[in-house]
């Protein structure tokens, strides 16, 4: 995993957040609203690979998103790594969706009533640690 | 659904799920994350917008925690074809109206409780059983230390007989995984035709 870029979250603190979150914005053209509600916080995302032809160029923090999810990578993942809040990197995986350059899995609905086989897997493997 | 599965080129993404650790401010959530978690807690940060919080309650907020809302969560592997996520919540209630989105598709939530002031975590067991969210509750004892009995807990929450309570040590992965356990316990049991009574009115 990418994980050396990523703050750990007992490093992180507050102090400059307002400055730092006027330009996440500008990356979506103003836009603070997905486009689609197909991202939850873990929603796997993959780079498409390989990346289809034509098109516009991604923009550098879009090029950066498709280097983090060259494997699944979940949204939360994402916004951690690039340091940027999930609603802004929901906006970009929008963009990419809609261009074809990755693919989204959404979570596991849970049905607590009868998703039995989903749980004893969870029980296994919550076992094994 | 399970059924959507879009597979890129052979290699399909994991399953993933999640569980909400939740409780009041500085109960050891995000030491609990870490404790289990295989990655040092993530955190990603939300601007607050006005539609997410009243005025009023901006009254008196430090500047810097007015601006952003932290979460932190950590990842479980727990086979080739499925990860658990651990999302702490937010801690101070005026950051509520997060966990509504956040308790989505959640499989339950921990509760952790601190015994030296366990009405900070009043309003997190409010707020799942108001939703029917199956949870457990953890009592940290910090230090190590567990004055009270689960039973004791339980009277003074006021909880159901179903919902297990467990004296736990957040800073310890197998206390920590034993917690998670009795939740998907719980779960299993209340999904198990006359087993357990989880959704009692």
């Amino acid at each position: 995993m990418p994980g050396s870029s990523a703050r750990p979250a007992s490093e992180v603190n507050g102090s400059d957040a307002a400055g730092r979150l006027v330009r996440p914005f500008t990356l979506t053209g103003g836009r603070t609203r997905p486009s689609r509600a197909d991202f939850t916080l873990i929603t796997s995302v993959t780079a498409v690979e390989p990346q289809p032809d034509g098109g516009k160029r991604p923009q550098p923090e879009h090029a950066r998103i498709l280097r983090l999810c060259a494997r699944p990578v979940v949204v939360a993942e994402l916004a951690a790594h690039l340091d940027l809040p999930v609603s802004v990197v929901v906006i970009m995986l929008c963009d990419l969706l809609e261009a074809g350059r990755i693919t989204a899995r959404s979570p596991r609905q849970i049905s607590r009533t009868t998703d039995m086989d989903l749980l004893q897997k969870v029980r296994d493997g919550l076992g094994r640690l | 659904m399970a059924g959507s599965d879009p597979t890129v080129n052979g290699t399909s993404a994991p399953d993933t799920v999640k569980i909400l650790i939740a409780g009041g401010f500085g109960v050891g959530k995000t030491t609990m994350v870490g404790s289990v978690s295989e990655i040092v807690p993530l955190r990603t940060e939300e601007p607050l917008t006005a539609a997410g919080l009243g005025i009023d309650d901006l009254d008196g907020i430090e500047q810097k925690k007015a601006t952003t809302v932290a979460l932190d969560f950590g990842r479980i592997t727990l086979s080739r074809e499925l990860i658990l996520y651990l999302f702490g919540t937010p801690g101070q209630q005026r950051f509520w109206f997060m966990w509504n989105d956040l308790a989505i598709g959640a499989l339950g939530a921990v509760v952790l409780i601190d015994v030296r002031r366990p009405e900070s975590s009043f309003a997190a067991i409010d707020f799942f059983e108001r939703r029917d969210i199956p949870f457990v509750v953890g009592v940290n004892g910090f230090h190590g230390e567990h004055p009270y009995e689960p039973d004791e807990i339980r009277e003074a929450l006021a909880l159901p007989e179903h919902t297990p309570v467990l004296l736990c040590d957040a800073r310890d992965r197998e206390s920590c995984r034993d917690v998670l356990i009795a939740l998907i316990d719980q779960l299993i049991a209340s999904a198990t035709p006359g087993g357990g009574s989880a959704h009692t009115a």
